[in-house]
């Protein structure tokens, strides 16, 4: 049963999200602030958090930042129609995906699942895949984690999911729309900026160089990829 | 006035009346003064002539015998002419059908018969202007008589007259110098009329030409334009009267902007607090759905009416919100580049409509364009959801790209349904807002907002829409949006 907070300042759509989440078999905890949420996190330990961007005090942002401060737990913005900039702004804080209020239970519980089988266990069936390496990059899709240069690289579950897409296919161009589908099993016609933020980040947290980007690189006006590295790997070579 | 003779017409004119007046009033001038010196001038050369003649003949006739012979006679023409030798005098002498010039073969042709006659009969100075092969000549004839006191009447005639030729070259050289003097004068003051003319033209063209300027910055929707007012004269009135109405203007403009703007900030406002309950009640729609089988019959139609009105509400509160942000021009186009035939399928397929609309679209990859497929996506499923609900099956929806003029590549999206069309009344209210056509439905499938909400999307494109009927019966909705694959 997935453990969910839940952190919305409105008692009424609290109340109305938390019965509904419940009744799809969701373990809820839910709060009006973010203090309060953030005092939840420790204690809940969550595997989703649904965050609402309006809060009074500690805004909603602040929220999202001071949990990707320590933790990589998925989290999905909810936000009115009407604030665009705060979208975009949420999803550098670091939020995996966003709903737009107001909002039907089951279509928020498909998000939740879907942001869930992001971090889902490693791939069964075919043996364990050894890890693999990009450069300085390694990889390794059964235990999903990521290091640079040795050093483990935290990634949230839309960032690491996004890589591992990627990266399976170097040289392959994916469209926004493909990522939309693939990773955040939205509808085609999503919002691609779910994409270019999450991209933005998963660079940042790559180390990648400002405006070079070594591992994925922009394809224009088509999409992203993964660069290919001739083998073996030579860390640094250039 | 044409306005083709007006275009820098003003000054031109003003350039042509200056001239002909300083043409005009240099011509009379001159003329005049021409008129006045040249009679004072010939009247004053020939009073002396005449004076002169009569004071030689006078002083000679005396000591001629008489009846003359004809050396007499010659004697006394040359004697004559002698009194003034260096006035060019040709004196003739005549007595009784004999003559003596005093130059020798001199036939006095000047001489007329009338004037030979006049002096005869007359007895009185007789004079005549002539005009020779060689100029204008004076011409005066004296009859001598008898007596002390020649010319009291009462002396006789002798029968003998003298006559006197001598050339007013010098008279007519002064009249010449005089009408080229009139002329000299008229270029300058052709020259200063003109630059009078310029001048004034400036002083009018210049207030004109600021309130040319000014009134084409009112059209281009600059109301806060102004004219500086210099002076007090009819053109200083005119931009008194053009700031006032400009400042009307722009006070009406900026109240009826000030009336609209809190128009849509109440609809903001209103969908805006709409939002939180709706929330609320959105999310506990599906717990409603799911338990209205276990209520009693009413309870449950209740229930599940709340259930639907709510998502409809909801939707329609959505709607709200993104015309309010068209409205406030906060609406932003996230462009991507995206193959536009597969974005349509992907919309047709998403609301199970693929096998519904009969769809014509071009191959893969020939319609890429950078757009907002999320506005795409609002564009094609309303336009299709619009023909499937008030047109009727079957309903096509084909696709091709022109190459517009300009501007690049075009991708045409038309929607043609098979229904009654749309009458020709209602035709330009198709994207008004909760615009009804047909009055006894008093509520649609959509929120009233679908089409102008689409037709927002398309302008947000930098595309168009339009509304029209098929020849053949059906509606037709064509939707051209820029490919924008420049950038």
């Amino acid at each position: 049963m997935p453990r969910l907070l839940l952190i919305e300042d409105d008692r009424a759509v609290r109340e109305g999200v938390e019965l509904a989440l419940r009744r799809q078999g969701h373990d809820v905890a839910a709060v009006a602030t973010g203090e309060d949420g953030m005092d939840r996190l420790r204690s809940f330990r969550p595997d989703v958090v649904v965050l609402d961007l309006m809060l009074p005090g500690m805004t909603g942002l602040d929220v999202c930042r001071r949990i990707r401060a320590d933790s990589q737990v998925p989290i999905i913005m909810a936000t009115a129609r009407g604030d665009d900039v705060d979208i975009v702004v949420g999803l550098e804080a670091g939020a995996d995906d966003y709903v737009v209020k107001p909002v039907q239970a089951r279509v928020l519980d498909a998000r939740i699942r879907a942001v869930l089988r992001r971090v889902g266990g490693p791939d069964s069936g075919d043996g364990m895949p050894q890890p693999e390496t990009h450069d300085d990059l390694t990889i390794d899709r059964a235990g999903l984690t990521v290091a640079r240069q040795g050093v483990p690289v935290p990634l949230a579950p839309s960032e690491l999911r996004l890589l591992l897409l990627l990266s399976a296919s170097p040289g392959r161009v994916f469209s926004r729309q493909q990522l939309l589908e693939a990773v955040w099993e939205h509808s085609y016609h999503g919002d691609s900026r779910l994409v270019d933020a999450c991209v933005k980040r998963l660079r940042t947290k790559l180390g990648e160089p400002p405006g070079q980007p070594r591992f994925i690189r922009t394809v224009r006006g088509f999409g992203y990829q993964f660069s290919r590295f001739t083998q073996p790997p030579r860390p640094a070579a250039r | 006035m044409r306005r083709p003779l007006l275009r820098g017409g003003l000054r031109m004119r003003l350039v042509v009346a200056f001239a002909l007046v300083a043409v005009v009033a240099t011509v009379t001038t001159g003329a005049l003064t021409f008129r006045a010196a040249r009679t004072d001038l010939l009247q004053q050369g020939q009073d002396t002539v005449i004076t002169q003649f009569r004071d030689g003949v006078d002083s000679l006739a005396p000591s001629v015998a008489f009846p003359p012979s004809r050396t007499d006679l010659l004697s006394f023409a040359t004697g004559v002419s002698h009194t003034q030798r260096t006035a060019n005098w040709r004196v003739m002498a005549s007595y009784d059908g004999m003559t003596a010039t005093s130059r020798p073969g001199d036939t006095f042709a000047e001489l007329t018969r009338e004037m030979r006659e006049s002096v005869r009969t007359k007895a009185a100075t007789v004079f005549q202007r002539v005009s020779t092969d060689h100029g204008p000549a004076l011409v005066v004839g004296i009859p001598v008589r008898f007596g002390s006191t020649p010319f009291d009447g009462s002396a006789d005639s002798s029968g003998l007259a003298v006559f006197l030729t001598v050339s007013q070259d010098s008279e007519q050289g002064y009249v010449d110098a005089l009408v080229a003097a009139v002329e000299r004068a008229t270029v300058p003051a052709l020259v200063v009329a003109v630059l009078l003319a310029l001048l004034a033209a400036r002083g009018v063209l210049r207030p004109v030409r600021a309130l040319r300027r000014a009134t084409r910055d009112i059209a281009e929707g600059h109301l806060e334009t102004r004219l500086a007012v210099n002076g007090s004269d009819e053109l200083a009135d005119l931009s008194h009267t053009f700031n006032d109405t400009a400042a009307a203007l722009e006070e009406s403009v900026a109240e009826l902007r000030r009336m609209e703007a809190r128009a849509r900030r109440f609809a903001a406002d209103v969908s805006h607090e709409l939002r939180t309950p709706l929330a609320a009640m959105a999310a506990v729609t599906d717990v409603l759905d799911e338990d209205a089988a276990q209520l009693d019959p009413d309870t449950a139609t209740a229930v599940r009416l709340i259930s639907q009105e709510t998502v409809k509400l909801a939707r329609l509160v959505d709607d709200l919100m993104e015309m309010s942000r068209f409205d406030a021009g906060a609406a932003d186009l996230h462009l991507d580049e995206v193959d536009l035939a597969e974005s349509v399928r992907r919309s047709l397929a998403a609301r199970g409509w693929q096998d519904t609309l009969a769809t014509l679209l071009p191959p893969p990859d020939t319609a890429r364009g950078r757009v907002d497929p999320r506005r795409l996506d609002v564009i094609v499923a309303n336009l299709a959801g619009n023909a499937l609900r008030h047109g009727g099956e079957p309903v096509r929806l084909a696709m091709s790209v022109h190459e517009a003029p300009g501007a690049g590549p075009v991708a045409v999206i038309e929607v043609v349904d098979s229904g009654p069309g749309i009458p020709d009344d209602v035709l330009p209210h198709v994207f008004d807002r909760f615009y009804k056509s047909d009055t006894s439905r008093t509520r649609t499938e959509g929120s009233g907002l679908g089409l102008s909400i689409t037709a927002e999307n398309v302008h947000l494109h930098g595309g168009t829409i339009t509304a029209a009927n098929h020849p053949e019966g059906g509606a037709v909705f064509t939707v051209a949006l820029p490919l924008r694959r420049d950038r």
